[in-house]
């Protein structure tokens, strides 16, 4: 009793976020022997496997991120994407252009704050659910599991269609049944008119589509949890609230920062939702930062500021992508 | 002893809560399923029930008029297989690479190992635009624009990172042992490889090609932006041709939308268990 007891106030207790079981011990006790049968015999072995894989992801990531890097310093337009003549040096001047304008500002901060809203509603509500479904009678968590999953499943191009059916203007259910509780004026609301309310039904999507992963992932880190720890808690008459902060919560907390820390790139980074939902041609109050890259390089066909625009996003995100690598680090994820 | 007494006394209160945080439970799954339930009822139910200001919860009555209008709808057959072609060839190419990969940072300790992953957790995150802008410049400076290689080299290296990352977690788990006492008995390494490692990294390898099928099946963006030509499309793009100027025919829209998510739904069912362990490792979303 009294070494649960000590555990349960003590330090956290180190569990790896990885809900299955990788047999890392057993691999890292091999890897001596691996390393001197390897020095005897083709050493070079496995660079020979990992090259394709190099060369791929050269080809299709790192050299587009390098010409984004180069395009950006440039003035690329329809003209010089046809005729394949060099586009012209052009130094700073897409930045300065894109620093300058005031609309770049108000799209950067409505895409933090559309970041900022969907993160908070995806992990808050992910984390009760996830609480929740260990409470629950084990018939009522399959049915939970099934839905979340079916959720979960549906591709992004069919969920959106099915979002924009039911929040449509004539035809929406969502319509349908508020004019039922508010009156009839409801019928026929268009609810892309104002931005606000538009963001709304958008964040409906993206946080309705997050959840299952959230949940799924929040509930294999929380089986983690030693039931004997908050059991022996709960008979030493802590509170509920206590037993989370201090026995829960420590063991799912890595996990709850990685999720977080990959919502926020994702919901940065939101593109489908949008440009779906408007029909594949957002209005300017609906431009995210990818959507305003996107609009510049392919509406306005001035290709160099679209990449300016993408390579300071990938620039803001390089922090939380760090932050993002150091956790996988620290958890020995990437070994 | 005095726990016992305590959870007995305990037991009526706690399970009249428990009854409560059920009806919530289920409450939820109501919710989260709700989307999937309005999308097979719209594709089912008569089209003068969809084209109504009076939307209702129930179908008055079953009819598959929506899956014929669907199934009529230009290109619908090409488009299966332009999706089928370019996920399949994708995925194949994709697995092939990966696997070799995930032996090589699973199996041995090389310079440039964890940079090497780093990389691939990295370049994941990357915003899409960052990528289509140049990708769609370079493939049309090489002609690659309205070709399914265009695509499939896209999709191919896009599965790349978790698919290593998610094959390598199966490789570790495979003991060394294994592989060294069948070289004992006379096997070549690849011979040890094809007979011994093979076949204990097949559910593995499944698991990855349908997550890597899924992500290719279900991808638009690049699909749109690289293929003009219709009767190239693929089926996420030949979706947005329901919508025209005159409107959107929504049942329609849902009846092929259904048939698209059918076989995604299927295979998530399989995979759920060893898709949720992946996804923490490998950073990716569904």
């Amino acid at each position: 009793m009294s070494a649960a007891d000590t555990k349960a106030v003590g330090p956290p207790v180190p569990v790896p976020p990885d809900p299955q079981p990788t047999g890392k011990s057993s691999s890292d006790g091999d890897a001596p022997r691996v390393q001197k049968r390897k020095r005897k015999k083709g050493e070079l072995l496995p660079y020979f496997l990992i090259l394709p894989a190099i060369v791929a992801i050269a080809a299709v990531y790192l050299y587009p991120l390098g010409k984004t890097v180069v395009m950006s310093f440039q003035d690329m337009g329809r003209r010089e994407l046809w005729s394949g003549e060099p586009a012209p040096w052009v130094g700073f001047e897409q930045f300065t252009n894109i620093l300058g304008d005031s609309e770049f500002w108000w799209v950067t901060f409505r895409t933090v704050v559309f970041m900022a809203i969907c993160v908070t509603l995806t992990m808050g509500i992910g984390l009760l659910v996830a609480l929740l479904m260990r409470k629950l009678s084990t018939w009522v968590r399959l049915v939970l599991t099934v839905a979340l999953i079916a959720a979960w499943s549906m591709p992004l191009m069919v969920a959106a269609s099915i979002f924009r059916f039911m929040a449509d203007s004539d035809y929406g259910l969502i319509n349908t049944l508020i004019a039922k509780v508010v009156g009839e004026d409801w019928l026929g609301h268009n609810w892309y008119l104002n931005p606000i309310q538009g963001f709304g039904i958008i964040t409906l999507l993206v946080v309705w589509g997050a959840i299952p992963f959230v949940v799924v992932t929040l509930y294999a880190a929380l089986t983690q949890v030693p039931q004997e720890l908050e059991e022996a808690a709960a008979l030493d008459g802590a509170s509920a609230y206590g037993i989370y902060k201090f026995v829960t919560w420590p063991v799912i907390k890595p996990v709850f920062t990685m999720v977080a820390t990959l919502s926020v790139i994702w919901d940065f980074n939101v593109f489908g939702q949008i440009w779906l939902l408007r029909g594949n041609k957002p209005e300017p109050e609906y431009e995210t930062l990818g959507l305003y890259s996107y609009s510049k390089a392919f509406e306005s066909t001035s290709f160099s500021q679209g990449t300016a625009i993408a390579l300071i996003t990938v620039v803001l995100l390089s922090g939380v992508a760090v932050y993002y690598l150091r956790q996988l680090m620290k958890t020995g994820e990437v070994e | 002893m005095s726990s016992t007494t305590k959870t007995q006394a305990l037991r009526p209160d706690r399970k009249k809560s428990r009854l409560h945080l059920d009806i919530l439970g289920l409450g939820i799954a109501v919710v989260m399923i709700f989307p999937v339930y309005w999308l097979v009822i719209s594709s089912l139910r008569p089209n003068r029930e969809i084209r109504s200001y009076n939307q209702t919860l129930w179908p008055t009555s079953i009819t598959f008029d929506n899956f014929a209008r669907a199934v009529d709808q230009p290109n619908f057959t090409t488009a299966i297989q332009s999706s089928l072609i370019v996920a399949v060839t994708a995925v194949v190419g994709g697995m092939i690479i990966a696997t070799l990969a995930a032996l090589a940072i699973g199996r041995f300790r090389f310079f440039g190992r964890k940079p090497l992953l780093l990389i691939m957790i990295l370049v994941q995150m990357l915003p899409p635009t960052a990528m289509l802008i140049p990708i769609y410049a370079q493939l049309n400076a090489m002609g690659g624009i309205d070709e399914y290689w265009g695509l499939i080299v896209v999709y191919l290296v896009a599965t790349l990172p978790f698919a290593t990352i998610m094959i390598r977690g199966f490789v570790v788990n495979i003991p060394v042992e294994l592989e060294e006492s069948a070289m004992v008995d006379g096997l070549t390494r690849f011979g040890a490889f094809r007979k011994v490692v093979f076949p204990l990294l097949a559910p593995g390898l499944a698991a990855a090609s349908i997550f890597a099928l899924v992500n290719a099946w279900n991808e638009y963006l690049f699909a749109y932006i690289l293929i003009n030509d219709n009767s190239k499309y693929t089926l996420n793009v030949w979706l947005m041709t329901f919508t025209t100027e005159r409107g959107t025919d929504y049942g329609a829209l849902m009846a092929a939308s259904t048939m698209i998510a059918l076989p995604v739904v299927i295979f998530f069912m399989i995979i759920q268990k060893k898709m949720a362990a992946g996804l923490t490792s490998g950073a990716v979303k569904g």
